[in-house]
C-alpha cells in the first residue's frame, strides 16, 4: 500500500529529506516551538499533529522561510540550511499549501500562480503550464478564471498546482481539509497519494485523526510548542492519538463536587442554524443548549470549529428572525442586540480583547461605559434622553473593578492598548462580573494570560456560578474546561454534542470528539 | 474650422495635466495606496517647474523639476503612511494643504513674472494632415509623452511580472507578504512614481497651459484626477477617456459662458432653443460634472460584484504591518 515507505525502509542508510533539530521560536515572554525536532523521509506522509496553540503553523512558517527561529537546525538532505525566506524555501524544494489561502481574490488563475514562480518563467506560457498540470494531477482549472469567483475547493486546488508547479520535494499542507467538504477532501486525498508515489514528502498538519490514521506515515504530536511523541499512526487508536493530543499527564485539578444542586434553566438554545457568513466562517448546525443556574458549560473544541460563531449567536453579534431559537431566562431574544441581551442579564466576553472585547484606543473607563451604558444606564448615565456620562460613578466602578481583579496598570485609567493581555482579560472579566449577571458567556477566558491571572480568572467564574448564575466558557485549552466545568460540550464541524457530566466524561472521549470521531 | 481647431486644441492642452496626474494616482492605488495629496504635488511640481524654468531658461529642465518635487514630496507621504502606517486620508489631506502653502512661499518671487513656455514639438509631414496634423502632431512634450505613458502603464500593469506584483500588493497585502513580496518596497516605488506624474503634471500648468505662475493655480484639477481614477474604475484606457470628457467639460465651461445667443438667431429654432437651453446651464453645475459623474459610476460599480472585485485594488487605504 506504502510502496514509498518499503522503499526507506531499505535503504541501509537512509538520509532523511528533512531534518528539524531542537528548533525553538520564542514571541516575547511566549514559547512557542520548545526545541522541537522531527525527520521527514521521501516520500513519506508526516503528520503534524496538535491542538490549537501548540505550535504547528510556527514551526511550519521557519521551515517556509516566513519565520526565522531562534535556535535549532534545520538539515535538507544531509546538509544544514537557512530559509531565509519564503522565495529561498521554494528554490530549495520546499513548497506551501496555506490554511487560509494566500490567494489574491481580483486575480486570475494563472496570475496568482505567476507571482510565486521565479522570474524565469515567461508569463504568457504560466496558464498552459497551470492547465497541463492541474489535469496530469486530477485537479481540472481554467487557468482565466477570476479567484473570486471561485469555491473554496476550487481555491485550494488553485494553491496546490501553483505549489506544484514550482516541482517541490517537499509539500507543507497545514489543515487542508478544514475548509472542505468530505467531497473535496476525497479528491485531495487521492492527489496526496499520487505524490507520495512519485516520491515527494508531504508534512500534513492536521488535528483530524481519522484523516492522520488514513493517511500518514508517521506522526509528530507537539503539545504548548514541545514534542510529546512520535508514533506510527497505523500501529496506534485514535484514544491513543488523542490522548497523546491533548495530554493526560497534565495534572487533573479536583474540583469541590458542585452542581448537583443544578437550578432552573436560565439560557436556552434551540436548533439554532446559521449559514456561514464567509468563505472561512463556520455554519452552525441545529445547535440545542440547555444551561441551568449555577453551572459552567465548558465548549471544548479545536479552534475554527464553530466557536466564535456559536460565540456570536449567544451574545446577538449574529441576530436572527428566530426569535425563540435563544432564550435568557425564560424570554426570547434571538433577535435582540448585545445590549438588549445585557438588559435581560446577559454578560459576554469575546475572545479577541483588543479590538473586540476594548476599544484599543479608550481609557478603562470609557470601555467600561461602552458595554454597559444600556444595561447598567440607571448607575452611569444620568439625564434620561439627553444621556449625560455619569463621570464619577464610572471612574468609582472602574477603580473597584481593578482592584477587586488585580489589574495592573500604570496610573489611573490607562488607555486598554496600555495594559498587557492578562491585564486587560482581568479587567474585561471584572467589568462583566461586576454586574453579577445570571448568564455569562465567555470564549477563550484565558488565552495568552500567565498562569497567576488564569487562576485568577477561572476563580471568579466559578465563585459567579455558586452565586447563582449560568456560566458558558468556550475554551481550547482542555485543561481549563476540565478545572472549571460541571458539564462539558464539544464542537466540531458546527455541531455541538449532548453536554455530559465533567466527572463522567474522560479526556480520550473528549479528544475523540473534537476530531469529529462521536463515539461508536 | 479655425475656431473648431482652437477649441478642441484648448480641450487637448486642458486634459493632458489630468490624464498624466490620473495615471500616476491609479498606480499608487493600484498597489494600494490612496493618495489624496495630489492637488498638492501638482503645485509643489507647478512651482518647481516654472522656477527652474525660469533660472535656467529650459522649460525641459523645468518639466524635469516639477517631476522631482512632485517625487521627493510624496516621498514625505509614502514615509509617514507606508513606514510610520499613518492614515492614508488624513495623510494626504495634509499634504494638499501643505503643498499648497509651501509652493505660494516658495513662489512668493515669481508672481506675476512671464515665465518659459514650453515651444510645440512639429512633426514633419504628419502636420500637416487637416485637423489632426495640428491636433496630434504640433504639442508639445508633455503631450507626446503623456500618450506614451498611458500606453506603457497599461502595459507594465496588465502584460508585466512587475506590474502583476503591483497589483497582487494593492489587492491582498497580507497574501503577497507570505509569498515574499517586498510590499513595503513596492509601495514606495509606486507612491514616488504617482509623486513624480503629479509634478510633471503641475509644471505642464506652469510651463504650457499658462506659463507664468499664480499662487493656487492648479485650482481643484488635482482633485479632478483622483476622481478620475475612480471614475476610470481603475483602467488606463477609461482615464484618457475621462481625461478628455472631462477636459472637454472644463473648455465648455468657458466657450459657453462667451457665446451671444443673438449671433445664432440664423440657426433654426429647435436647434437655437438647445443652444438656448445650454447657454442657460449655470457654469458651476459644469464645474460639478466631473464629481456627479464619478459618483455615478462610483454607484454602477458597487452594484456589480465582479466590476469591483476585478478592478479596485482591495487593500486600497489600508495600511500594512508585517508579522515578525
Amino acid at each position: 500500500m506504502k510502496p514509498a515507505s518499503i522503499l526507506t525502509m531499505n535503504n541501509s542508510k537512509p538520509i532523511p529529506m528533512l531534518e528539524v533539530q531542537a528548533i525553538t521560536k520564542k514571541f516575547g515572554e511566549l514559547v512557542a516551538n520548545d526545541s522541537v525536532s522531527l525527520k521527514v523521509s521521501k516520500g513519506e506522509i508526516h503528520a503534524l499533529l496538535g491542538e490549537n496553540g501548540a505550535g504547528k503553523s510556527t514551526l511550519v512558517k521557519m521551515l517556509y522561510g516566513s519565520l526565522q527561529p531562534d535556535g535549532g537546525k534545520i538539515i535538507w538532505h544531509g546538509n544544514a540550511v537557512e530559509i531565509k525566506s519564503p522565495s529561498q524555501a521554494r528554490s530549495t524544494g520546499i513548497g506551501m499549501v496555506f490554511q487560509h489561502f494566500s490567494l489574491f481574490d481580483s486575480l486570475s488563475v494563472a496570475e496568482n500562480i505567476a507571482l510565486s514562480l521565479g522570474k524565469e518563467n515567461d508569463i504568457r506560457d504560466i496558464g498552459e503550464k497551470a492547465r497541463q498540470v492541474s489535469e496530469d494531477y486530477g485537479l481540472p482549472l481554467q487557468p482565466d478564471t477570476i479567484i473570486g469567483d471561485m469555491s473554496v475547493g476550487e481555491r485550494q486546488r488553485v494553491e496546490i498546482v501553483r505549489c506544484l508547479l514550482q516541482n517541490p520535494e517537499l509539500i507543507i499542507l497545514d489543515e487542508p481539509t478544514s475548509v472542505l467538504t468530505p467531497q473535496e477532501a476525497d479528491n485531495l486525498f487521492e492527489t496526496l497519494e499520487r505524490l507520495r508515489a512519485e516520491g515527494r514528502s508531504i508534512l500534513y498538519i492536521s488535528h483530524r485523526l481519522d484523516e492522520v490514521q488514513k493517511m500518514c506515515d508517521h506522526a509528530t504530536i507537539l503539545r504548548h510548542g514541545k514534542v510529546v511523541g512520535e508514533c506510527t499512526p497505523a500501529d496506534e487508536t485514535a484514544s491513543s492519538l488523542a490522548n497523546l493530543m491533548v495530554g493526560e499527564d497534565v495534572g487533573d485539578v479536583t474540583r469541590s463536587a458542585k452542581g448537583a444542586d443544578a437550578g432552573e434553566v436560565v439560557l436556552e438554545l434551540n436548533n439554532v442554524s446559521q449559514p456561514a457568513a464567509t468563505p472561512f466562517a463556520m455554519e452552525l448546525k441545529g445547535i440545542n443548549l440547555k444551561v441551568r443556574a449555577g453551572e459552567v458549560v465548558g465548549v471544548a473544541g479545536v479552534a475554527g470549529n464553530g466557536q466564535s460563531e456559536f460565540f456570536d449567536v449567544l451574545s446577538g453579534e449574529t441576530t436572527s428572525d428566530n426569535n425563540s431559537g435563544v432564550r435568557f431566562n425564560g424570554k426570547d431574544c434571538g433577535s435582540l442586540g448585545i445590549t438588549g441581551r445585557r438588559i435581560l442579564g446577559g454578560a459576554f466576553v469575546a475572545e479577541e480583547r483588543l479590538g473586540h472585547s476594548a476599544v484599543p484606543d479608550l481609557s478603562l473607563s470609557e470601555n467600561l461605559v461602552l458595554a454597559r451604558h444600556g444595561s447598567d444606564a440607571d448607575k452611569f448615565i444620568s439625564m434620561g434622553a439627553v444621556g449625560v456620562i455619569n463621570n464619577k460613578a464610572v471612574k468609582s466602578t472602574t477603580k473597584r473593578i481593578c482592584e477587586e481583579m488585580d489589574v495592573r496598570k500604570s496610573g489611573e485609567d490607562p488607555d486598554a492598548s496600555a495594559l498587557s493581555g492578562g491585564n486587560l482579560q482581568k479587567f474585561i472579566m471584572g467589568r462583566e462580573l461586576d454586574r453579577d449577571p445570571s448568564i455569562l458567556i465567555v470564549n477563550q477566558p484565558t488565552w495568552g494570560v500567565d498562569a497567576g491571572a488564569a487562576q485568577k480568572i477561572r476563580q471568579a467564574v466559578i465563585d459567579l456560578t455558586r452565586s447563582g448564575s449560568a456560566v458558558v466558557v468556550i475554551s481550547q485549552d482542555l485543561d481549563e474546561i476540565m478545572e472549571i466545568s460541571d458539564r462539558i460540550a464539544v464542537m466540531s464541524d458546527g455541531n455541538l454534542s449532548e453536554p455530559e457530566n465533567a466527572d463522567a466524561i474522560t479526556r480520550e472521549e473528549i479528544g475523540l470528539k473534537m476530531g469529529g470521531l462521536h463515539d461508536g | 474650422m479655425e475656431m473648431t481647431e482652437a477649441i478642441l486644441l484648448t480641450i487637448f492642452t486642458a486634459a493632458t495635466p489630468l490624464m498624466i496626474a490620473a495615471l500616476g494616482e491609479l498606480v499608487s492605488e493600484r498597489s494600494g495606496v490612496l493618495n489624496l495629496g495630489v492637488e498638492g504635488m501638482m503645485i509643489m511640481g507647478a512651482v518647481a517647474g516654472f522656477a527652474i524654468a525660469k533660472v535656467t531658461g529650459s522649460a525641459y529642465l523645468g518639466a524635469l523639476a516639477g517631476m522631482v518635487a512632485g517625487s521627493l514630496f510624496s516621498l514625505l507621504f509614502a514615509f509617514l503612511t507606508i513606514t510610520l502606517v499613518a492614515n492614508q486620508v488624513a495623510t494626504g489631506l495634509a499634504l494638499t494643504i501643505l503643498g499648497l502653502g509651501l509652493s505660494g512661499l516658495i513662489g512668493e518671487a515669481y508672481v506675476g513674472q512671464p515665465g518659459v513656455k514650453m515651444l510645440p514639438i512639429i512633426i514633419p509631414g504628419l502636420s500637416q494632415l487637416p485637423l489632426v496634423g495640428k491636433l496630434l502632431f504640433s504639442q508639445d512634450a508633455i503631450f507626446y509623452f503623456s500618450i506614451i505613458l498611458l500606453v506603457a502603464i497599461n502595459w507594465f500593469l496588465f502584460r508585466s511580472r512587475a506590474g502583476l506584483t503591483l497589483r497582487s500588493v494593492g489587492d491582498n497585502h497580507t497574501s503577497a507578504h507570505s509569498l515574499g513580496i517586498d510590499v513595503i518596497r513596492i509601495r514606495y516605488l509606486a507612491v514616488m512614481f504617482g509623486g513624480a506624474c503629479s509634478g510633471l503634471a503641475g509644471a505642464h500648468l506652469a510651463l504650457v497651459y499658462v506659463p507664468q505662475w499664480v499662487e493656487g493655480m492648479t485650482a481643484g484639477r488635482g482633485w479632478i484626477a483622483l476622481a478620475l481614477v475612480v471614475f476610470a474604475s481603475w483602467r488606463p484606457w477609461r482615464i484618457m477617456l475621462g481625461a478628455y470628457l472631462f477636459g472637454a467639460v472644463t473648455i465648455a465651461q468657458l466657450h459657453i459662458q462667451a457665446i451671444d445667443i443673438k449671433l445664432l438667431s440664423f440657426l433654426p429654432s429647435p436647434l437655437y432653443y438647445v443652444m438656448e437651453l445650454i447657454k442657460s446651464i449655470p457654469s458651476q453645475f459644469l464645474s460639478a460634472l466631473p464629481y456627479i459623474a464619478t459618483i455615478i459610476v462610483l454607484v454602477i460599480i458597487s452594484k456589480n460584484r465582479r466590476l469591483t472585485l476585478v478592478n479596485t485594488p482591495a487593500s486600497l487605504g489600508k495600511g500594512f504591518v508585517p508579522d515578525r
